[in-house]
């Protein structure tokens, strides 16, 4: 027997995602200080610490040319939790998508739902660091409401690119693998903390295909009052990691789950 | 039109055959059991069944719709309670059955009112905002089990659904499942407790390797597959007694262990001979399920 052509999601994503928002409800106060809580003592450690030696960065003070690199790397950090532990442990742990897929949803309704969710959660993260270095002052134009949607984008290709890992996972410790060969270097040569031109051209080259490098590529300028360059190119290039991350993050799943 | 037709259903994975040529068919109103041991192929069948998982060939039709074709549509209307507990265990018993509620795509609205009633169905009355996690393993099957019924489904399948749970658990499961049968649903169980085949299933399966060995209803199949008494005659000599005499007195002779288990259509003669023997002791009785499931699928240990 044939199997049937992967369907597409339906609305019934929103009942998956329904239920991640209303355990998050539960615990959105702790939940919001630990998105939180980890970037602004970088920001504010190097930021201040590191940003006291040098004159300026791109142009701009150290810390608001941090603050920039730390909204793309929170969104970032934010969606892989989501699409990594938290999936796993409703996919595999916890057998929540097995009860789901009883009732009349399918696994990709599922997998839409929780990209969604960890895409809006990654958002939440973002944005939350967005009010804070606004309140600082280190937002400069009211152009930065364009970051809102770059950020849900951006969450979009890392929570895709997380369900991937996810679909191969044993255990959690898979997921050290990625976060060390992958999530991190990624920080290091995106230009969160430092322009990427510092970086020798062959690394630079390596760079610029990173989905964080055009996430950092469109909020910096935004932030800054300036309208990014190549607009269209980066947004092309995040939309095309999560729409490529997400078929293959499918097509796995389907083969652990529905076989 | 049946509930639940399955024809010629056959998946293999990595060329063992788990389901092999499997035809059966529920009728409606009844309580049909899928009887088998580890690994007989029970759980496969379900999930192809749900639609869950492809098979390589065969038809089924799950409450009136194609399976795979249209499963989504075929969830719709039956409630599963699942072997392994998937509740949410992040949620209260009420959480757990309005979020549930809501992968059938009925409103909040709808579901609030019903609750109640299915938390006092499973015996779990005023538990509303109780934390799953200080429920027992009763209540959470209990709870399962009403949260099956959230979308008042015309079919039930259960896959091992008093596995793990004490006799008082396991009693309460059964008395809520007569009840959910004499309001007029048909239910499907797998089950490898032949007291709970015994005592609930008008019809049953025994299912071995995939394939099904017999059909019938449970005092049927006992009526045709074996004979009608059995002696069961424990010891340290049993073996030894059993090899040198047994034959003489009974149809059938199986040893297992200690044990020498003696099946007769008639056990007067057997019994005058074991007086004879009073290091033997002895148990006489009906021959039941249990006797053919063991003649069937035979005695060896499933892992």
């Amino acid at each position: 027997m044939k199997p049937p052509a992967h369907p597409l999601p339906s609305l019934r994503a929103l009942a998956v995602w329904r239920r991640n928002f209303l355990v998050w409800k539960k615990l959105a106060i702790p939940s919001l200080l630990g998105n939180l809580a980890d970037p602004m003592i970088y920001l504010f450690g190097l930021g201040y610490g590191l940003g006291g030696l040098l004159p300026q960065v791109g142009g701009v003070s150290y810390i608001a040319f941090l603050a920039a690199g730390t909204v793309c790397a929170s969104t970032m950090n934010a969606a892989s939790f989501e699409a990594l532990y938290s999936a796993f442990s409703r996919m595999h742990v916890q057998r929540t998508w097995e009860a789901i897929m009883n009732a009349p949803v399918t696994l990709e309704d599922i997998m839409a739902g929780e990209l969604l969710w960890a895409a809006a959660k990654a958002t939440l993260a973002g944005t939350a660091i967005l009010v804070v270095i606004a309140v600082l002052g280190l937002i400069a134009s009211p152009l930065a409401i364009w970051a809102l949607p770059v950020i849900f984008l951006t969450g979009l290709a890392f929570a895709a690119m997380g369900l991937i890992v996810t679909a191969l996972a044993p255990s959690y410790d898979f997921f050290m693998y990625y976060f060390t060969l992958f999530i991190s270097p990624m920080v290091l040569l995106s230009g969160v903390f430092f322009p990427a031109d510092q970086l020798p051209p062959l690394v630079q080259a390596v760079a610029a295909w990173l989905p964080l490098t055009h996430a950092v590529a469109l909020v910096r300028p935004l932030l800054f009052g300036e309208i990014p360059g190549g607009i269209a190119g980066h947004l092309a290039a995040l939309a095309a990691v999560a729409a490529v991350a997400f078929w293959i993050a499918m097509t796995l799943i389907r083969r652990r789950l529905l076989k | 039109m049946s509930p639940l037709v399955v024809a010629a259903l056959r998946k293999s994975y990595d060329g063992r055959e788990v389901v092999a040529g499997l035809n059966f068919e529920l009728q409606r109103g009844e309580c049909y059991g899928l009887l088998g041991p580890n690994g007989a192929g029970k759980t496969t069948t379900l999930r192809c069944c749900l639609g869950l998982t492809v098979p390589d060939s065969g038809e089924i039709t799950l409450a009136g719709e194609p399976v795979p074709a249209r499963a989504r549509e075929a969830r719709m209307k039956i409630g599963v309670v699942p072997q392994f507990d998937n509740l949410d265990p992040d949620f209260t018993a009420a959480e757990n059955l309005v979020v549930y509620g809501r992968y059938f795509g009925m409103k909040d609205a709808e579901i609030r009112p019903k609750i109640a009633g299915l938390l006092d169905f499973a015996g779990l009355a005023g538990k509303e905002d109780a934390n799953i996690r200080t429920l027992s393993g009763g209540m959470k099957r209990r709870l399962t089990l009403a949260r099956a019924l959230v979308n008042d489904p015309e079919l039930l399948l259960l896959d091992e659904p008093t596995t793990g749970l004490d006799p008082q658990a396991r009693h309460l499961i059964w008395e809520r499942l007569k009840r959910l049968q004499a309001q007029g649903k048909t239910i499907l169980l797998t089950t490898h407790f032949m007291d709970e085949a015994e005592r609930l299933c008008q019809r049953l399966a025994i299912i071995d390797d995939g394939k099904m060995v017999a059909e019938g209803a449970p005092r049927e199949l006992i009526r045709n597959h074996i004979e009608a008494q059995v002696v069961e005659v424990y010891g340290e000599d049993a073996p030894a007694w059993a090899a040198a005499e047994a034959q003489a007195y009974s149809r059938r002779v199986e040893v297992s262990g200690e044990t020498a288990f003696c099946y007769v259509g008639d056990a007067a003669p057997l019994l005058a001979h074991l007086a004879a023997w009073p290091a033997l002791r002895t148990l006489h009785r009906p021959a039941n399920l249990e006797d053919v499931f063991l003649k069937l699928t035979g005695r060896e240990l499933r892992d």
